[in-house]
């Protein structure tokens, strides 16, 4: 073997090695995270956890207002979200002139999607608590992170959309479709596996998200569940920040078990998408 | 050897079809004039890519359209239905009068031009969310348009016409865009005949095709200039000789001669259409 396919083989090896432990390292820390959890949380994740209200004694205390008050906030946030974004990324790419304006709106947006989730909580408060008075309640909540998902959802949505070859959209002009005709019944139904991938990472986060709640006004400690679209709430990462702040080490168990069971329903929430993204993608061929 | 005899030769290979046009040929001058074209011309940004077009094209008779690569075919049919316009940056001037009417007036819809004037494209662009079916049945669903309560029917002539009936008649379920390369090109010839246009232009359909397949393309074609009017773009002379029954050669964007397809192939009267026919370019 020459002295060069040796260098080659070697090159093409310590790349291999890198790779895999730039997969690996993640990997590990996230198992290492996930097993602490896991021991931690084991003596508290029954049902009677899922199903009761915060407490005083940290054996007693429960998730449940969390858990309903982030199944409720999600569900509203992407009910916004997701009309909005999709129809506002189905304009610009579709519709809209390209010029100075599109160019300054696509800067703006990808600037939108990388700002601090605290800044749109103090727009949330300002605008929404505010200005438009829906007060400190689940509502304000969910439009404060319908605003932070906003950009993320256009952009991926603009992305799907531009994966659209051209000559598919003329195949449809072709046989006399208006544009809406061909958008809606052509361009859309493509895009849309990619599409839903866009809007599962945006409602991930949201998942996730605490800090902009806390300044719209989401409760830490409340005993009820929301009644209402303005009815105070709390959500999973507050209730778990909440119990995490406590000196008692057991609060630090309910904690763990808070992780488990926010991790839990965003694998759910994201298993369903892929699983519809799946079964829609099955029909598609290039 | 001139390869206008090539050409016939090759026309000879294919006992269907034969060079000598057929009779509606030799009856041209009552022929209605399905487009008049009149110093049409096409940008795409500041480069021209043809200019100053002018030509009549005939109802019910096979417009072949030659030419080297890049020298503004795609370009000059795509301007006939008002395809052109949909690139960015595009721009048209002239007048195409289809039917009498100018194209490029104010008050035309574009979209219900393309619903008379349908288009085969030069690459295969099955829907690919579509199954076989409802790619045949795109045009009517997407348009909304009545025959679409005649769908069964409908599928089985435009897939009879496109040569593909047989193929995929037990596929008809699957997905469009999971068939061959020249099945897909069929489909969309399919696809754009149910919507029954008047006028079907096309971009080099065989160009993805085995001979078998051209061939009953070309049958095809031969069988639809009874009622429509077809444009087809070849690279393939033969193939212009032995459907069409005019011919337009361009060069560089321009139309540099037009005329009955056996007379511009034998005695061509533009020393660059000699060129071109006889190998020398191109
Ligand atoms: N989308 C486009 N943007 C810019 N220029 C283009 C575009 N499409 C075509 N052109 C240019 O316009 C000219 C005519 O192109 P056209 O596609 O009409 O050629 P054609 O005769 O169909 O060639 P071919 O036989 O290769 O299909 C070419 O010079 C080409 O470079
Ligand atoms: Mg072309």
């Amino acid at each position: 073997m020459s002295h060069s396919t040796l260098r080659r083989k070697l090159a093409e090896r310590s790349f291999i090695g890198l790779c895999i432990a730039a997969v690996a390292l993640p990997l590990i820390i996230l198992i290492v995270l996930m097993v602490d959890v896991g021991i931690d949380s084991i003596d508290r994740l029954n049902w009677s956890f899922l199903s009761s209200y915060p407490s005083r004694k940290a054996e007693e205390a429960g998730i449940r207002p969390g858990l309903v008050g982030s199944v409720y906030l999600i569900a509203l946030t992407a009910a916004m979200a997701l009309p909005i974004g999709v129809g506002a990324a189905v304009y610009l790419e579709e519709y809209a002139k390209r010029g100075w304006l599109a160019n300054l709106i696509e800067i703006n947006l990808a600037n939108l999607a990388g700002v601090p989730s605290i800044i749109y909580g103090l727009l949330g408060l300002k605008l929404f608590v505010r200005t438009i008075g829906l007060g400190r309640g689940l509502l304000a909540g969910a439009c404060t992170m319908a605003l932070l998902i906003l950009p993320i959802v256009i952009l991926a949505s603009r992305e799907a959309l531009r994966t659209v070859p051209l000559s598919i959209r003329e195949g449809a002009y072709a046989l006399g479709a208006t544009r809406w005709q061909t958008v809606s019944q052509v361009v859309l139904p493509v895009a849309f596996p990619g599409i839903l991938t866009g809007a599962i990472l945006s409602v991930s986060r949201a998942i996730g998200e605490a800090a902009p709640l806390i300044v719209v006004g989401a409760l830490a400690y409340i005993a009820f569940l929301p009644d209402g679209i303005n009815s105070p709430f709390t959500v999973l990462p507050i209730q778990i920040f909440n119990w995490v702040s406590r000196p008692q080490r057991e609060f630090l168990d309910n904690a763990a078990a808070g992780i488990v069971v926010l991790l839990v329903t965003m694998l759910l929430l994201n298993g369903l998408a892929i699983y519809l993204r799946n079964r829609l993608q099955k029909r598609r061929y290039w | 050897m001139s390869s206008a005899i090539e050409v016939k030769s090759a026309a000879k290979t294919n006992p269907n079809i034969n060079l000598t046009l057929p009779d509606s040929a030799e009856k041209e001058g009552s022929l209605k004039t399905k487009f008049s074209i009149k110093n049409l011309s096409a940008w795409f940004g500041n480069q021209q890519a043809i200019r100053a077009i002018s030509m009549d094209i005939s109802e019910k008779q096979v417009t072949a359209i030659i030419g080297p690569s890049g020298c503004g075919k795609s370009t000059f049919i795509r301007c006939l239905n008002r395809m052109h316009e949909l690139v960015p940056g595009t721009q048209v001037e002239g007048l195409v009068k289809f039917d009498g009417y100018n194209i490029y007036d104010k008050g035309v819809d574009p979209v219900l031009l393309r619903r008379r004037v349908g288009m085969v494209f030069q690459k295969p662009n099955p829907f690919p969310t579509m199954s076989v079916r409802e790619n045949v049945l795109a045009g009517l669903k997407l348009t909304k348009s009545e025959q679409i309560k005649r769908a069964p029917e409908t599928v089985e002539r435009a897939l009879q016409q496109a040569a593909l009936w047989r193929e995929v008649r037990d596929r008809l379920d699957e997905p469009g865009a999971g068939l061959s390369g020249g099945q897909q090109q069929r489909l969309c010839i399919a696809r754009a005949l149910a919507v029954e246009p008047d006028v079907l232009l096309m971009d080099e359909p065989c160009s993805a095709l085995d001979p078998i397949a051209t061939a009953r393309i070309e049958d095809l074609i031969h069988g639809l200039a009874e009622s429509y009017t077809i444009i087809i773009v070849t690279h393939n002379m033969q193939q212009a000789a032995r459907v069409s029954n005019r011919t337009a050669f361009f060069l560089l964007g321009e139309l540099v001669e037009f005329g009955k397809t056996n007379q511009l192939f034998t005695a061509p009267k533009d020393k660059r259409t000699e060129d071109y026919i006889t190998g020398k370019f191109g």
